[in-house]
């Protein structure tokens, strides 16, 4: 299979690059890690008329904490940097169970967590742990830049906010306020298939109390679901048999499957109560490696 | 250096302006220059324009892995990316394995462990097992089966595969500890578990 005619620019930096899609028309797009657009234009499902290619953009692969806490990760930091992290098993326990659940261990070397966002792919893990954690998405364009909280980045099935003309140039997960913890757990048939669902868990404590609570849901609706309910009810409150179970139902309400060839609606329905609980009722937040169907 | 002019493959470049690149490159220590159309895909590059028919296209989505190379020496499918964006990089495929005379310790773990069978997914298999040797000369077998888990096998059910890395990655520790060279070394055996 080979991808329609396009002209193919590499930019070398990223004024030039939005310049090159400012002037390049309306069927644009950016080329980062290539591991959704190659195989979308392989399919012929994407024909743009010009290629940006940012891989020749230096000073975008880091991924980094500012003093605050805050964590930046740059559009060309690839799913692999982020699972060999000593960052993040430190200080980011959803996004260190998640990064090595990404796709496969090959796609991981070409794949960015930014443009994994920007794919907006319903079943994409990243955008649900981004979801969870409150993230946003900075864009650079001719008009400035802006950052878009993820929940307001993606607007349906493949499709976001970007404007022809902006590159998403990084994703920012919040400071923690209390002590982090939480996790990914992704049901997949294989390695490298899409998630059959998953959920992601992202806690905030003060003492006993969840100060801060973020569950989100891929696979399992038309985008990535934000089990906002089932965070209220443990905003405030210990995590306890009782809140934990409580939390584990309105997510499972919140998902809202389909069946198909990867499982039943009610079987996925009953793996998300089974993650969130076990997401929560786990005292570590060690990375996990896959959950998957026997 | 060698010169590749590389054809429109759908011949469709006669009479009509199709924009190329010209890139340079290194597949296996050679240098190259080839003139490429933007679309055309790595694996084309290295299997029509270098005739290197060592990397394997199989499914053509980016699952199975049997097209594995080297850029700059991490693994990537090579039919999930440009063959223009691997202009100043360095490529290494399955034929690069072996010198004149002398099989690489992993071409050699596979026909030792007899880790082929219709040997489509080798070629994948193994520059995916070199770049985890590389950089882990000690994996646990729990290691090799996550650095494999990107490369489909129809054949052997990977118990084999798994067993033919392990056995390179012996194979060269023995070679990097003992600087006299032993024609037969002793290769430690794992006991590997039936654990899928």
């Amino acid at each position: 299979m080979y991808p329609s005619r396009f002209r193919y620019e590499a930019p070398r930096s990223l004024n030039e690059a939005i310049s090159l899609l400012h002037d390049g028309g309306d069927y644009a797009k950016v080329l980062a890690g290539g591991q959704s657009l190659v195989p979308l234009m392989k399919l012929r499902f994407a024909s743009p008329q010009l290629v940006v290619d940012i891989n020749n953009v230096p000073g975008l692969d880091y991924h980094q904490a500012d003093p605050d806490g805050t964590l930046r990760i740059g559009a060309l930091c690839r799913h692999a940097d982020l699972e060999r992290s000593g960052l993040l098993k430190t200080t980011q326990p959803t996004m260190a169970a998640a990064a090595p659940l990404i796709a496969d261990p090959i796609v991981r070397n070409r794949g960015t967590l930014v443009g994994s966002l920007c794919h907006a792919d319903p079943q994409g893990d990243w955008a649900s742990v981004v979801l969870a954690l409150g993230g946003s998405v900075v864009a650079r364009g001719p008009r400035g830049t802006r950052a878009i909280p993820l929940a307001d980045f993606v607007t349906g099935p493949f499709q976001n906010v970007l404007d022809p003309d902006e590159v998403a140039v990084e994703a920012v997960i919040p400071a923690a306020k209390g002590t982090r913890s939480g996790g990914y757990l992704k049901l997949e048939r294989r390695v490298g298939d899409f998630a059959t669902i998953g959920v992601a868990v992202a806690i905030e404590t003060g003492g006993e109390a969840v100060t801060r609570a973020g569950i989100a849901l891929p696979g399992v609706g038309g985008s990535t679901i934000a089990a906002t309910a089932a965070a209220e009810a443990l905003t405030g409150r210990p995590l306890t048999p009782d809140t934990i179970g409580q939390a584990a139902e309105l997510a499972t309400q919140a998902a809202r499957p389909r069946t198909d060839h990867r499982g039943s609606a009610e079987y996925k329905r009953h793996m998300v109560r089974t993650f969130v609980l076990r997401l929560l009722s786990r005292a570590d937040a060690a990375p996990d490696r896959a959950e998957r169907a026997a | 250096m060698t010169t590749i002019v590389y054809e429109d493959h759908e011949g469709q470049a006669e009479g009509r302006d199709v924009p190329v690149r010209r890139i340079k490159f290194t597949v296996n220590g050679e240098k190259k220059i080839a003139e490429v159309e933007p679309r055309l895909l790595l694996a084309h590059l290295i299997r029509r324009g270098l005739g290197l028919t060592g990397t394997h296209m199989g499914c053509d989505t980016t699952n199975c892995g049997a097209c594995t190379v080297l850029v700059d020496g991490r693994p990537v499918k090579s039919c999930t990316m440009l063959a223009v964006q691997v202009d100043g990089r360095e490529i290494s495929t399955v034929e690069g394995l072996a010198t004149a005379s002398e099989l690489h310790p992993l071409q050699e773990g596979f026909k030792e462990e007899h880790g082929l069978q219709c040997g489509f997914c080798t070629p994948g298999m193994m520059m995916a097992a070199k770049a985890l040797l590389d950089e882990n000369p000690d994996p646990t077998e729990e290691d090799v089966r996550w650095a494999l888990s990107g490369n489909l096998c129809r054949c052997t059910g990977y118990q084999n595969i798994v067993k033919s890395v392990l056995w390179a990655a012996a194979k060269l520790r023995s070679e990097s500890a003992s600087s006299e060279s032993d024609p037969n070394p002793q290769v430690e055996r794992r006991r590997l578990s039936t654990a899928g």
